[in-house]
């Protein structure tokens, strides 16, 4: 180990940092639920630009074996097809093109008939590199098991972080972490950006990267409840907000730069999930801070953590009632 | 802060191992053939989104298994009341039963024992047997019914699928790619995936196709056109025609041999004509049947029915005692060729629909390895930066804890047999992640520590020791996530799932265990390190 220097770090972050977090809670606590609200509203207005995956239809990506493709061409021709709208639009390159055909009426045979269509129209001016064609049996299944995905994740965090913590801890983390999904879900709806299989794959990470941040700040809660047991509920959020802050925010950069990195170069086929995820990041580090922990402050949580070693010892049962600090009264 | 010799042993040789296995990743196949067979050459798996090819997700029309079940249900509950000398007069399916009226109502009760001879036990040796697959009923005035039950139509169901899995894949083997795989999918659909496919039209028109080949009796003293506007006489049936110059004709419904007693079929042409046939050889049963039926009938047109569309309505010139002939129907060479290919790989036991295609290029896939490449090297280079800039030293070993991180990952892929798929390298960079998070958890905590006033040793040992909690708490709940993914996933999400799941698994290993094991080392050759000196992190 003499082959590498000792070199101490660039230890950017001031520590002892006593950033007010709590002092705003109630007012970032009424902006995240208006920001839910709102996401909810756009959802139901403005629906989901759902992909071939939810929708059914067909999908082709064609290039353009004589330089730049010919999109009004293209479009003329798709469109006499009588297979109903045909979406065509640029995708990367300027030879590059997407095709959208929507389902078709009738049954699965029907949508192979399209696609069979459009594909002899294309001729050989055309390569194709990749065809997706989900039927109506499918994509309703799949919009079934995208919802039930998520629900189900949900669930299964918030079970674990019962079993770990308080149902008080649990419950900050069902609010955050409904939150980010709301939320990302809703700057898809905002700007009518594709939602297929993949955002949902998206939002399931969201969830495990937003649970994660949750945790640990909730983690620092726990272990300062049984350090210092007199500090008021509102300080000792605090306390534990500011003492993984840098921790939070150097775990949050390196995400970024990495999926800066794909959505940057890692291609046009994932570039969708690539911006879900990187809102995720954002709006998951967000909810942690701003959301779960305040939560606590309101709901107040057990002070008396050291109860468990003397239940075992057979002492006492639960802290009684009175223990327990309600700061939202306060 | 303490490693025995043999835990420092375990944990460099699981180092090695993952490099073992990531090494032949990086050589060719033919390279990979002539090295020594104790040498590890399996390569990483990719996805058909990476390396191209076809996915195809087929859907049984099940209403036609239970139909021809019922079919055979009538056929054989009629022969057994003529074998039993009970007369019925009228024996039919309506309602997905199988409908019989007696002649006379008094011979309910036996004819009810003869039937029930039918029903075959369902189950199988695990569970047991449930019931039987058919029940029998007594109504009223001498009518009985026949009905399958739940279990059993299941069971015909799985059989018709196990079927359809094998002609499907003499069919696919037929175009010349190897490592197609097709696997039966939920309860009565059909997974096929073929690798480096890119005509997936060809491969469309070859499954798209029952091809039950049939050949019938054919009623001279009914016309179609009679048969349209009156009733058609018992025991036979309106076939359409399935070629232009043949008219719809009046056949009789049970055949004289099927498709399934054919040993061969090749395309071939016609040595008068010189269109395009296909000739046929029947194996011995097949062709006593056929040699029987064509000696009875000479001189009389006998008509082949493709999937229930009249094909072709030769007249019989004289007995086909040999068991072979030929079909001619209008075929183009390709077509010809086309159903060869079917007759030979065997009816499909029902008409599959594709309800699901996704078929990827090889260039697409190419670039979008190319791209990922890319994104990874420079995500990896910012990773890396970030952390040796933050953390000094320590950094340094925290890449190398990354570096086992991915090494293991690839390895445990390989291993596992696992493909790696778009968004499955989501998943990896998203390991990536959770690895640099375990690491800034600990360093974090030992730079707490150490400002506490711990002493160097103290200070690194209670960051691990602290941090720890947290890491195992963050990577479960991401774990938990992931389990659900992989459970209730389709297709792209699980293949996320899979990479996720190794991705947290060993990063608790590399970022943890092994960089543990490298302060380790520097504390030990760091030995003067006094209390207050400086820890590089």
């Amino acid at each position: 180990m003499r082959l590498i220097p000792n070199f101490k770090g660039f230890d950017f972050f001031p520590h002892n940092t006593r950033l007010p977090f709590m002092r705003y809670k109630g007012l970032c606590f009424g902006l995240s639920v208006l920001a839910m609200v709102i996401s909810l509203a756009i959802i139901a207005v403005k629906g989901f630009n759902y992909g071939v995956d939810f929708k059914g239809g067909s999908l082709i990506e064609v290039q353009s074996t004589t330089g730049a493709a010919d999109v009004h061409q293209l479009r003329d021709k798709l469109n006499k097809l009588g297979v109903g709208a045909v979406q065509i639009q640029g995708f990367g390159g300027p030879s590059d093109v997407l095709i959208r055909v929507e389902q078709q009426p009738g049954g699965e045979a029907e949508q192979q008939a399209a696609l069979k269509k459009v594909q002899e129209a294309l001729g050989t001016q055309y390569t194709q590199r990749r065809v997706e064609v989900v039927g109506p049996a499918v994509s309703s299944e799949l919009r079934m098991t995208g919802f039930i995905a998520v629900a189900a994740g949900l669930l299964a965090i918030v079970a674990y972080v019962w079993f770990r913590f308080e149902w008080q801890f649990a419950l900050g983390a069902i609010v955050a972490l409904t939150h980010d999904v709301l939320v990302t879900a809703g700057i898809f709806s905002l700007f009518q950006l594709e939602f297929d299989l993949s955002i949902v794959a998206a939002l399931l990470t969201i969830l495990g990267y937003s649970v994660n941040d949750t945790v640990v700040v909730s983690d620092r809660i726990r272990e300062n409840l049984r350090k210092f047991k007199r500090m008021e509920l509102n300080e000792l959020l605090n306390v534990s907000i500011n003492e993984t802050l840098s921790r939070t925010i150097l775990t949050g950069c390196t995400a970024l730069a990495v999926l800066i990195a794909l959505y940057a170069f890692g291609g046009e086929v994932i570039r969708n999930f690539n911006l879900a995820m990187l809102l995720g990041v954002v709006i998951g580090t967000y909810s942690s801070i701003f959301i779960a922990a305040p939560l606590l402050g309101y709901l107040g949580v057990r002070r008396d953590w050291s109860g468990a070693s003397v239940a075992r010892s057979g002492k006492s049962e639960v802290a009684p009632a009175a223990q327990r600090v309600n700061a939202a009264s306060k | 802060m303490h490693f025995t010799p043999i835990k420092q042993a375990a944990v460099l040789l699981t180092c090695l191992f993952g490099l073992l296995m990531v090494v032949p990743n990086f050589f060719s196949k033919e390279t990979l053939a002539h090295w020594p067979s104790w040498v590890p050459t399996r390569q990483l798996n990719l996805g058909l989104d990476l390396r191209g090819g076809a996915h195809l997700l087929l859907s049984m029309e099940t209403n036609e298994v239970r139909k021809d079940w019922l079919d055979t249900v009538r056929d054989d509950a009629r022969r057994r009341l003529r074998e039993a000398k009970i007369g019925v007069t009228g024996l039919g399916v309506a309602n997905n039963a199988v409908q019989v009226r007696l002649a006379k109502p008094e011979d309910a009760d036996a004819a009810l024992k003869e039937l029930r001879g039918m029903v075959q036990p369902v189950g199988n040796l695990l569970v047991g047997s449930g019931g039987g697959d058919l029940e029998v009923k007594k109504g009223d005035g001498g009518l009985l019914t026949i009905t399958p039950t739940e279990p059993g139509i299941q069971q015909r169901i799985g059989n018709a699928i196990g079927a359809a899995i094998e002609t499907v894949r003499r069919r696919v083997d037929s175009l010349g790619t190897a490592e197609a795989q097709i696997v039966r999918e939920g309860r009565d659909r059909i997974l096929v995936q073929v690798p480096g496919l890119q005509d997936t039209a060809g491969l469309k028109e070859l499954i798209g196709k029952t091809a039950r080949l049939t050949f019938h009796e054919v009623n001279r003293d009914v016309s179609a056109t009679e048969a349209r506007q009156t009733r058609v006489p018992p025991g036979f049936k309106l076939y359409e025609s399935g070629v232009r110059d043949e008219g719809a004709l009046v056949l009789r419904e049970t055949p004289v041999v099927r498709g399934d007693e054919l040993v061969d079929a090749q395309p071939a042409f016609d040595s008068r004509t010189n269109e395009p046939v296909i000739s046929f050889r029947f194996n011995n049963s097949g062709a006593r049947k056929f040699g029987n039926f064509t000696k009875d009938h000479v001189n009389l047109p006998f008509a082949i029915v493709l999937d229930d569309k009249v094909i072709s309505a030769p007249v019989i010139r004289e007995p086909i005692l040999g068991g072979s002939g030929q079909i001619s129907g209008n075929f183009t060479v390709e077509t010809a060729h086309q159903l060869a290919i079917q007759l030979r790989s065997g009816a499909l036991p029902a008409k599959l629909t594709i309800v699901e295609e996704r078929t990827v290029g090889p260039s697409l896939g190419a670039d979008s390895i190319e791209a990922g490449k890319l994104a990874g090297i420079v995500g990896g280079i910012a990773t890396i930066g970030l952390t040796v800039l933050v953390y000094g030293t320590f950094g340094i070993f925290a890449c190398v804890g990354l570096v086992v991180h991915g090494l293991l990952t690839v390895a445990l892929m390989t291993l596992a047999g696992s493909a790696l798929t778009l968004p499955g390298i989501a998943g990896l960079v998203l390991g990536i992640a959770m690895a640099v998070d375990a690491n800034v958890l600990i360093y974090e905590r030992i730079r707490e520590e150490l400002r506490a006033g711990k002493s160097p040793i103290a200070g690194i040992d209670a960051g691990f020791t602290r941090a720890f909690v947290t890491i195992a708490d963050s990577q479960l709940t991401t774990l938990a996530c992931a389990f659900v993914m992989f459970w209730l996933g389709a297709g792209p999400i699980r293949g996320f799932a899979v990479t996720l799941t190794i991705g947290i698994l060993t990063s608790i290993f590399a970022s943890v265990t092994v960089v543990r094991l490298l302060i380790y080392y520097w504390l030990r050759s760091n030995r003067g390190l006094r209390r207050g000196a400086e820890v590089p992190v």
